[in-house]
């Protein structure tokens, strides 16, 4: 991985731990229960997967200990759509 | 009267036919029974508990009050006995339970190695339920040395996890590389070398003649050859064979697994089945075709479960990919990736699909990188399958190229040329096709 690639996935990394929330796909999950035995704060990310619902829960400190630890690359984080980012992008640009 | 749902089987498919129907009344009287003492857990979760990633009591992902909440009556019993004229079961204790529709979930087991002596001695093992998993690690604790016959993902399962528990694992291969009609040469390699590296002794061209024992217990194994290898564990996993004996006293139309229709209906139209039992009716390619496969596994019982109670919707097998993780590295398999027959293998094995064999006339190209590799199989317009090592970005990305057959004609050229950049070159054709096709 060339420097620059790994700083753009940094940066993408850090800006989805700041406005994402971690997001399965449930066709991959074999339900196996790594992602919530490693969840420092016990939030059942297991459950998210088996329903398909992104892990919205208040108490997520977004550590990507579950997205880093799952053997199939089940979950990932995503930006959330709290604040209308169109006019997030919009104002970057200006 | 209240209909009466009868589910025999408590894994993926079982569960979700369950969940479905009570989403779709909550009248439903709804029986689950269960042959194993722990109920419903992750059954490919058990390689994870064998390498000790995840504690035993990690490996249920529903709790009583999930049970409660959707109101089954869960049973562990046997069923040995299916009355379809008069819709009751038998139980092993002979109780009698009436139904007014039942879903076959039974899945498989591990087809047994033609050698002697494969049931009776301690110390032979395989890994097909929760037991089998807690024999491994109970064996392991105490053993120096294991040897493991077969192929596909749970002989890696079972390698892996013997190795990690300390014991010195040697792993027989029929021919000369592992799982030939999966993998790729190049593929096979990637995951016998990292193998090496963690101690495994790959032993090609061999193949087990003889169990030796003493007393009852594993203490060797001799090969054809003539060499002699000490252990006190022999693991095999030479394939999986459908769980149909109770599907072939009734007289059930049977292959391979019970054949169904797309509203997973057998031949007798109140019984249904699913996961991998059943052999089910793919429309487009006019088979039917068995994957032993948790995702499916799950989607095939609810669609049992919603034509059970006669809101049913057409299941239509989409194309079947498993990610798993061979020898430590991550692993996507999509599409028709292989063809022909694997010496380690009687069918498939667990975590596998009868169509990633069906692979017509391809042209391959592929790509490594680091321990990342990928491969696509290029048919004339599309891409037919597919394999992802490593690093996974482009995995689900190709999963929607291949179901959804994107015509790839436009950068087909640039993919068969020598040493392209096909990784990149997917990406970049991927982004302008996701724009058009609400992705």
């Amino acid at each position: 991985m060339t420097l620059r690639n790994y700083l753009r996935r940094e940066t993408t990394r850090r800006q989805a731990l700041v406005k994402g929330y971690v997001v399965p796909d449930s066709s991959r999950c074999v339900q196996c229960g790594i992602c919530s035995y490693n969840c420092p704060i016990g939030i059942d990310v297991r459950r998210h997967a088996w329903v398909g619902s992104p892990v919205k829960d208040n108490h997520c400190l977004t550590c990507g200990e579950c997205v880093d630890r799952c053997p199939r690359g089940v979950l990932q984080f995503e930006r959330t759509n709290i604040f209308d980012e169109k006019k997030f992008k919009l104002e970057d640009k200006k | 009267m209240k209909p009466r749902y009868l589910i025999i089987g408590m894994g993926a498919a079982g569960v979700s036919a369950a969940e479905a129907i009570r989403d779709a009344s909550a009248e439903a009287e709804i029986t689950l029974i269960g042959d194993e003492r722990v109920g419903f857990y992750s059954r490919p979760g058990l390689a994870y508990y064998l390498t000790q990633e995840i504690p035993e009591k990690h490996l249920f992902p529903f709790g009583k009050e999930d049970f409660q909440r959707l109101r089954l009556q869960i049973l562990h019993a046997r069923v040995v006995d299916i009355a379809p004229q008069e819709h009751y079961v038998t139980l092993h204790d002979g109780r009698k339970l009436a139904y007014d529709r039942l879903l076959i979930a039974t899945g498989a087991s591990a087809a047994q190695p033609s050698l002697p002596n494969t049931k009776k001695l301690q110390g032979i093992v395989k890994l097909d339920n929760y037991a089998d998993a807690q024999d491994i690690r109970k064996l392991s604790r105490r053993a120096r040395a294991a040897v493991v016959i077969g192929g596909g993902i749970t002989a890696l399962e079972i390698v892996e996890g013997l190795q990690e528990n300390g014991v010195k694992t040697h792993y027989f291969l029929r021919g000369e590389r592992y799982w030939g009609n999966v993998l790729d040469e190049a593929e096979s390699r990637i995951i016998e070398n990292r193998l090496k590296e963690e101690g495994v002794d790959i032993h090609y061209h061999t193949e087990a003649e003889e169990i030796l024992e003493k007393r009852g217990k594993v203490v060797g194994v001799r090969t054809k050859a003539g060499q002699q290898i000490k252990c006190s564990i022999v693991a095999y996993a030479i394939g999986i064979r459908p769980r149909i004996k109770l599907a072939e006293s009734i007289g059930l139309q049977i292959e391979r697994g019970i054949l169904v229709n797309e509203f997973m209906q057998s031949s007798i139209p109140d019984i249904f089945a699913a996961g991998d039992v059943a052999q089910v009716f793919d429309p487009y390619s006019g088979q039917y075709v068995i994957d032993s496969l948790w995702g499916p596994a799950r989607l095939q019982g609810r669609a049992a479960g919603l034509a059970m109670i006669g809101e049913g919707v057409p299941y239509h097998k989409g194309v079947p990919f498993n990610v798993t993780r061979l020898a430590g590295l991550t692993t996507t398999i999509i599409g028709q990736v292989g063809s022909g027959a694997d010496k380690d293998l009687v069918g498939i094995a667990r975590g596998d699909s009868e169509t990633w064999r069906q692979l017509p006339d391809a042209i391959a190209c592929q790509q490594s990188f680091d321990i990342n590799h990928l491969r696509l199989q290029i048919g004339n317009q599309r891409i037919l399958g597919s394999i992802v090592m490593g690093d996974q970005t482009l995995s689900q990305p190709l999963r929607h190229l291949i179901a959804r057959k994107a015509n790839i004609t436009s950068i087909k050229d640039s993919l068969l040329m020598p040493q392209a950049p096909i990784a990149d070159l997917i990406a970049a054709f991927w982004a302008e096709w996701r724009k058009d096709h609400e992705i």
